[in-house]
């Protein structure tokens, strides 16, 4: 996936892959500097320094990347989304309310391979019981009663849970699927929490 | 001796606004720490207060208060140049005095 | 006469735009998150006249004064940038240029060169445990409240006249915006714009100095959670877990660099000294 997007960028703007002007400019001496001040602890690794494709394209267009490569790039990462096997999107909402007020997983005073949550509430208006939410993202609440339920808002929510690269590049929504961070149930619990008319979030 | 604690005190008319900020653990005894074993309790037990070497308040206090806690009382019939003496004592017998002179208001 | 109409206009067009609402949807809690915020901020008021920070200023300056460590030595020949031994007012004009160490350090990066060349502490030791827990607050973090202590009511006004100084900012700000780790996060993911918050937890905006001061003077703070004395080290720190980077050094260049980013844009705001938090 990354090398496809790296053959694009070299193919559709050569501009932005140059190599830096000077060995002293900034960005590479903050990311030299990076490099040789932190360590790795816990789960956090020293890979996650490292930009990946789409980190560094939003990096060096200040999150603003030509609409041409935008578009290119969130099909390749659209293409990428493992859908459910069984064809099941949406899980159970009591569950996914539990995985949306979880703010664990991914720091380095989480342990490995214990399931984390989706930080949902840290970003987002969700449910009408809980007050204790933040403002990063737009308010979720009543979200299927007003986007509607069906299938294809049911692959769009899983989808931009998944990966919310693949519908705006650039987006400050972290890719939860794709950097492992929720398992494909938590996701179908997430995408029930938002368009379950059973959900308190639809009520 | 432990650490000093910070006292201010205000002169409005004759009444004395009095605030001090203690250093203290105040460890209820039902903490734990990061190796998993039960801190101690320590806590201060007794706060007095002496204007000019006379007592004129006395407090007693419980595990229940806060870490570093803020005390504050009124006092009057004290004037510029009085000396304020506090001094707290805890459940390990350790004890604390300080002093200030009451401004002027 | 005019403008009023303008205005008034303006006021009623942005008024009677459809707020996208479903029927039946309860009140959204803005009014809530008003009182709420009020009473925080009484709250903080409160708190602010007592601030145990100031015990930790208090011994910060006892161990500013006290010859101690292998070489047997005060701090009062430390050099934070206005001369040997000057404190009051040296915290507003960090970080900066130092022509010994050929760099630009921060406050609390300059107090360990201090304790390390001065006192002959072992820089390693220092770094091993640098943060306050409920039992211990290390001796860094009490001398750097003592210091920021002493530039309590001063503006904020940290030198870019060195080619150094000029570049730790510009290499802060690259850091400020360097978007990575599990998460895609950089600082401006929370901090690069107005009114947002985590949870109940305000945001300020880094890039604008009426903003960047509501967050860069309540550090070295006094964290009412667990009774402990944090300083910007331990505030660093703990942003890059939650931006799920790995691990920053302890007074590194890094830290410097975005630090330098943070101050300066602080510029001319008033420091009102150690702060206290929930």
């Amino acid at each position: 996936m990354q090398r496809l997007a790296a053959l694009l960028l070299a193919a559709t703007a050569p501009a932005i892959l140059a190599p830096p002007a000077a060995a002293d400019d900034p960005r590479t001496a903050a990311v030299t500097a990076l490099q040789r001040d932190f360590k790795p602890r816990g789960i956090a690794t020293m890979n996650f320094l490292v930009e990946d494709g789409v980190q560094a394209i939003c990096n060096r267009t200040d999150d603003k990347p030509p609409k041409e490569i935008a578009q290119r790039l969130e099909q390749d990462q659209l293409a990428g989304i493992r859908w459910p096997a069984d064809g099941k999107l949406v899980g159970d909402w009591k569950s996914g309310e539990r995985i949306a007020q979880n703010g664990r997983g991914m720091t380095w005073s989480d342990p490995a391979n214990a399931p984390g949550g989706g930080s949902c509430y840290n970003c987002h208006r969700i449910g009408p019981q809980e007050t204790s939410f933040g403002t990063i993202g737009p308010s979720l609440f009543q979200f299927g009663k007003t986007r509607g339920s069906g299938p294809d808002m049911q692959r769009y929510v899983y989808g931009k849970i998944y990966n919310a690269k693949a519908f705006s590049l650039c987006s400050q929504m972290p890719r939860f699927d794709h950097v492992g961070a929720l398992s494909e149930q938590q996701i179908k619990d997430l995408v029930a929490l938002l368009l379950d008319p059973g959900s308190p979030v639809n009520k | 001796m432990a650490d000093p604690m910070k006292i201010r005190a205000k002169l409005d008319g004759d009444v004395l606004d009095v605030r001090v900020l203690m250093a203290h653990p105040m460890e209820t005894g039902q903490r734990k720490d990061g190796a998993g074993n039960l801190v101690p309790l320590h806590f201060i037990q007794t706060i007095t207060a002496q204007l000019n070497g006379r007592p004129v308040f006395q407090a007693e206090t419980s595990q229940a208060v806060s870490r570093n806690p803020v005390f504050g009382f009124k006092l009057k019939g004290a004037k510029t140049g009085d000396k304020l003496s506090i001094t707290w004592t805890d459940n390990k017998g350790d004890k604390r005095t300080d002093e200030v002179t009451v401004p002027t208001a | 006469m005019t403008r009023t109409l303008a205005l008034c206009a303006a006021a009623a067009l942005v008024a009677a735009a459809p707020v996208p609402q479903a029927a039946g949807q309860t009140k959204p809690p803005a009014v809530e998150r008003d009182a709420t915020t009020e009473e925080f901020e009484k709250f903080r008021a409160v708190l602010e006249a007592d601030n145990p920070a100031e015990l930790f200023e208090l011994r910060g300056a006892a161990l500013w004064k006290t010859p101690r460590g292998p070489k047997n030595a005060s701090l009062e020949r430390c050099d934070l940038g206005l001369g040997p031994g000057v404190v009051k007012g040296a915290y507003v004009q960090l970080p900066r240029y130092f022509a010994d160490t050929g760099k630009v350090m921060d406050a609390e990066q300059r107090i360990v060169h201090c304790m390390v060349t001065l006192q002959g502490f072992d820089a390693a030791a220092l770094a091993k445990q640098p943060f306050s827990n409920e039992t211990r607050t290390p001796d860094p973090v009490a001398i750097t409240t003592f210091v920021a202590g002493q530039s309590r009511g001063m503006k904020i006004a940290p030198p870019q006249t060195r080619p150094q100084e000029r570049e730790a900012y510009a290499v802060g700000r690259e850091i400020f915006f360097y978007r990575a780790g599990g998460y895609d996060f950089s600082c401006a993911s929370c901090h690069g714009e107005d009114g947002k918050r985590i949870r109940t937890q305000q945001l300020p905006n880094f890039t604008r100095p009426e903003e960047a001061i509501r967050s860069y003077q309540g550090w070295p703070g006094y964290r009412m959670t667990g009774g402990v004395m944090h300083t910007l080290q331990w505030r660093l720190n703990d942003c890059f877990r939650q931006q799920r980077f790995p691990e920053p050094g302890y007074v590194s260049d890094s830290l410097t660099a975005l630090l330098t980013y943070l101050a300066v844009n602080s510029k001319g705001q008033v420091y009102k000294g150690p702060g206290i938090k929930r």
